[in-house]
């Protein structure tokens, strides 16, 4: 009887507990990121000040990103996700809206306004391009090459149309192992202007193209499929020129002293950011929320600059980055001078079927 | 007498069994007990087994809720298909009757079942699940579906202004409330637990609060539309948002549904509050537009008959499609096709599969049997040296192997550097030994290579070295000796290598991807990415059944030819 009554007066308890934690802010946070130099970045530039004035609070990281969709479905369909807050890339952000995996959320409700006063919708702008997706970085797919290997008297690449003219620079290229940017960039060395890249890769003909300029160097080409491929090859001297996120490049050319030139010409802007699971407990909810308000505002997020080459999302951030890595930023005005934008919408819909072709284009 | 006759048929010299039919005049045996013996020793038989069968209890429990049931469900998403009738019920039951043959578009009606339905799923967040889906089938729809998402308030949030200005009193969730609840009145219980059932599909998942709300028989006669969006919102505010509808708004479809109706609506059957409400409203002024009309204008798609062709064709509970697609083939309106030749990849794939796991495991043998067999020769101090090597890849990680294979094969790796050095090999023509299938194989080789050693090693320990010493003094060569008397003992322990090997490199994917380029990845590789970027699951859990029904065929083929009892692991 005893046993029972002291069990019962025990769980009433830890239900009372429970309830008490529950009006108030969960003391836990499981923050899923990418691992790495950037998973580094963000350690330092938002979680450890957070922490500090907030010592209660313990945080776990999970280095899931890069499957961060499939393993959010399987969470939710077994009824238990077990993430707080997940850093994921804009199409990413854009499926697990879509298929209701990422809370929609209120810009004005959520996130500071800028520091000169701007309301955090404006300041962020477009770049909030989904209803799920609260943006932090602006990152972009570009070139790097061995500057050791440009042929004598040649000057050195600076065009996006150098990556196809095997002439002037013999040598193998890395390109990713997706049609996504690949497709972009053949079908505008192949004479399509840049507006009209996505209508012409909208028909099978457009496709065709596409595929056969790539065809003109795939002999040339390696494959890439994780981000520090095309860095490693070129350290090691195995190809010539390859695409990669531009942030990769920044540590091989500043950090590791390789000799590699950046060639930004035709880079693939693309945005990275937080969004947060959908069907979180109260509390859970309530401390990323707090968490989200303070990590996302002006200053955090150039201070992040500081640790990264990657471009704050806030445009009130932009004059708080450093000058020295103003310069490796893929949104400097020198470096911006021609670029793209992923287009989420045209991938959402055709890339399934442009995936199955530029598959068994590889396989022939 | 008759036991004299019984001990004579069993000592008998031939039927040791009684002769059938033979007439026995004596009862049945019985135990001690009294119990007829039969029946007590099977008792007692039943009890041991239960025991036996507790023992296993855990780990049966444990494979079931492990292995058995997460795999049988995923391998189910390969034919289930009921996101479509979940998600358009109505627009899937009017659809059946459209022959797609025709050309023409489908009725007004199928239009008006399309309009609701994509209403409802737009509240509840689930067009843009079905876009996904159906974008395997057909291009586009994704965003049609997203787009459509956006649109379809429009319409119905212009009839709901019209009627709050009209008739205030709409404005307020207690009116529509008082309106729609039975009350003390007769209710419609079929209606409500057949809107039960549709939104607990629509959000998979069974929609069990407790409501107080119940449709009023009368008014779902008068405006069957009307009752039933409005039964549709108070079930789904109740289980999803659990907010209590008479407090809140219903949805805009509520009085877009009503304006329609209300014009032809025959009033006289009800009761004096509801009559005088209904009354005011039907004197707004509302034009419901042509609904093809409207869909038309959010996306033009909907004007033509393809999103149709697509819909009817995939609205089954369950579909074939994700197993045509994973043999290049496709269902359309027409039947059965394959796919454009450009896109076929997946059956090359599923035949390079299997032709490279059977070149790997060939080397493996090739490779591992001189290495079993000094093993199993050698000395024990030298022979637990070399299984120190031979194990040393066990404890090292699966990506450093495999990048070590990288730094090795690559152009400016070690072994060309090596060669070009030499002199053997031209600087300008380093040989290409990665990022292609030669790279695959020499890595996963490599890898599996203990699984084969291992095996063959402990069958060879068993063959006593005085077989080859005997057919040795009896004549024979070394090599009739080795191939006539200890080869032949040996074959169980290849079996079990053949098989370890070859089944785990037919599921291989992460060393493909790193060293396998275009032309030496596997079809895992594709179903990874499916799985984990393209979110098809439903095409990967066709991809992996079929690639479990081949393993299990050929487990047969060599359960037939070479005979599964000869597998040994020692």
């Amino acid at each position: 009887m005893n046993l029972m009554k002291t069990l019962l007066a025990s769980s009433a308890l830890t239900a009372a507990a429970s309830v008490g934690v529950a009006q108030d802010m969960s003391n836990e946070m499981t923050i899923v990121s990418w691992g790495g130099a950037y998973q580094n970045s963000q350690l330092k530039a938002y979680v450890e000040p957070y922490v500090e004035m907030h010592p209660e609070v313990t945080v776990v990281w999970d280095e899931s990103s890069n499957e961060a969709v499939a393993k959010l479905r399987a969470m939710n369909e077994a009824d238990n996700v077990t993430w707080d807050l997940v850093d994921v890339v804009a199409a990413d952000a854009i499926r697990l809206c879509d298929e209701g995996l990422a809370m929609e959320y209120d810009p004005e409700e959520l996130l500071a306004a800028g520091d000169d006063g701007t309301a955090a919708e404006d300041d962020f702008g477009d770049l909030i391009v989904s209803d799920c997706f609260i943006p932090q970085i602006v990152y972009s797919t570009t070139f790097g090459y061995r500057t050791d290997m440009v042929p004598e008297g040649v000057d050195a690449p600076d065009e996006i149309c150098d990556v196809f003219d095997l002439e002037t620079y013999p040598g193998k290229r890395s390109l990713e192992k997706r049609p996504i940017n690949n497709m972009e960039w053949a079908l505008l060395c192949d004479g399509v202007a840049k507006d009209e890249v996505y209508d012409v890769l909208a028909t099978a003909e457009g496709q065709e193209q596409a595929l056969a300029k790539l065809d003109t160097i795939k002999d040339s080409v390696v494959w890439w499929s994780a981000g520090a491929d095309t860095p490693q090859l070129l350290a090691d001297g195995e190809i010539f020129m390859g695409s990669t996120y531009n942030g990769r490049l920044y540590s091989v050319i500043e950090e590791q002293d390789q000799p590699v030139g950046m060639m930004w010409d035709a880079q693939v802007f693309d945005l990275d950011g937080w969004i947060i699971p959908a069907g979180l407990e109260d509390a859970d909810l309530a401390r990323v929320k707090h968490f989200l308000n303070f990590a996302t505002d002006t200053k955090r997020l150039a201070d992040q600059a500081n640790y990264i080459a990657y471009g704050p999302a806030r445009q009130s951030s932009a004059p708080l980055v450093p000058e020295n890595m103003k310069q490796h930023m893929p949104t400097d005005p020198e470096n911006s001078k021609n670029t793209f934008v992923y287009n989420y919408m045209f991938w959402a819909d055709y890339r399934d079927d442009i995936d199955a072709r530029f598959q068994s284009w590889l396989a022939q | 007498m008759s036991n004299a006759k019984d001990d004579d048929a069993v000592a008998g010299p031939v039927p040791v069994a009684p002769v059938p039919n033979a007439p026995t005049e004596s009862g049945p045996v019985l135990a001690a007990d009294g119990t007829p013996l039969k029946r007590s020793l099977s008792r007692a038989l039943r009890r041991q087994k239960g025991r036996a069968l507790l023992l296993v209890a855990p780990l049966l429990i444990f494979v079931l809720v492990t292995f058995i049931i997460p795999i049988g469900s995923m391998l189910f998403r390969s034919v289930e298909n009921d996101i479509v009738s979940n998600t358009l019920p109505y627009t899937v039951q009017r659809l059946a009757s459209w022959e797609a043959e025709s050309g023409n578009l489908p009725s007004e009606d199928v239009y008006k079942a399309m309009y609701d339905d994509l209403f409802v799923a737009a509240e509840a967040k689930r067009h843009t699940r079905l876009g996904s889906r159906l974008n395997y089938e057909q291009t586009g729809i994704s965003s049609l579906f997203r787009q459509s998402g956006r649109g379809v308030d429009d319409l119905a949030g212009d009839a709901a202004d019209a009627l709050e200005d009209a008739v205030p009193a709409f404005g307020e969730g207690e009116t529509w409330y008082a309106l729609m609840d039975a009350g003390s009145g007769e209710g419609n219980t079929t209606l409500l637990s057949n809107m039960r059932d549709r939104i607990g599909r629509l959000n998979d998942s069974a929609a069990s609060a407790e409501m107080d709300f119940v449709p009023s028989a009368e008014i779902a006669a008068v405006l069957p539309r009307t009752a039933r969006t409005y039964t549709e919102w108070a079930v789904y505010t109740v289980t999803e948002d659990e907010r209590n509808p008479a407090e809140r708004d219903p949805w805009e479809l509520v009085s877009l549904a009503l304006l329609e109706e209300l014009p032809t609506a025959d009033l006289s059957g009800l009761s004096a509050e509801r009559a005088a409400l209904l009354q005011q409203a039907q004197a707004v002024d509302f034009n419901v537009p042509s609904y093809r009309e409207t869909l038309a204008e959010i996306d033009e798609e909907w004007g033509t008959v393809t999103p149709w062709e697509t819909i009817q064709t995939h609205s089954s509970k369950y579909t074939a499609g994700y197993f045509l697609n994973a043999i290049d083939a496709q269902k359309t309106p027409d039947g059965y096709e394959w796919q454009p030749e450009e896109k076929q990849i997946l059956l090359t794939l599923f035949g390079r599969t299997l032709f490279m796991s059977l070149m790997i495991t060939g080397s493996c043998i090739l490779l591992g049997y001189p290495v079993a067999w000094l093993l199993a020769n050698l000395p024990a101090y030298k022979a637990n040296l070399l299984m120190i090597l031979v194990l040393l890849p066990f404890w090292t990680s699966l990506l450093v192997r495999t990048s070590a294979w990288k730094v090795m094969l690559q152009s400016q790796g070690v072994i060309n550097d090596v060669l070009v050095w030499i002199g053997l090999v031209d600087d300008a023509n380093r040989l290409v030994m990665i990022n292609n299938q030669f790279g695959t194989i020499v890595a996963m080789t490599h890898i599996l290579l203990p699984f084969m050693i291992l095996p063959m090693y402990s069958v060879m320990q068993t063959v006593p070295p005085s077989y080859l010493r005997a057919a040795k003094s009896l004549g024979a060569t070394n090599w009739t000796a080795f191939w006539r008397v200890y080869f032949p003992q040996s074959v169980p322990g290849i079996g079990a290598g053949s098989i370890l090997v070859f089944i785990l490199s037919i599921g291989y994917y992460i060393t493909p991807e790193i060293v396998g380029g275009t032309s030496g990845v596997f079809i895992s590789n594709r179903i990874a990415y499916h799985i984990s970027s393209s979110l098809n699951w439903g095409l990967a859990a066709a991809l992996g059944t079929i690639l479990l029904a081949v393993v299990l065929v050929l487990y047969w083929c060599y359960d037939r030819i070479v005979g599964i009892d000869n597998v040994k692991l020692g």
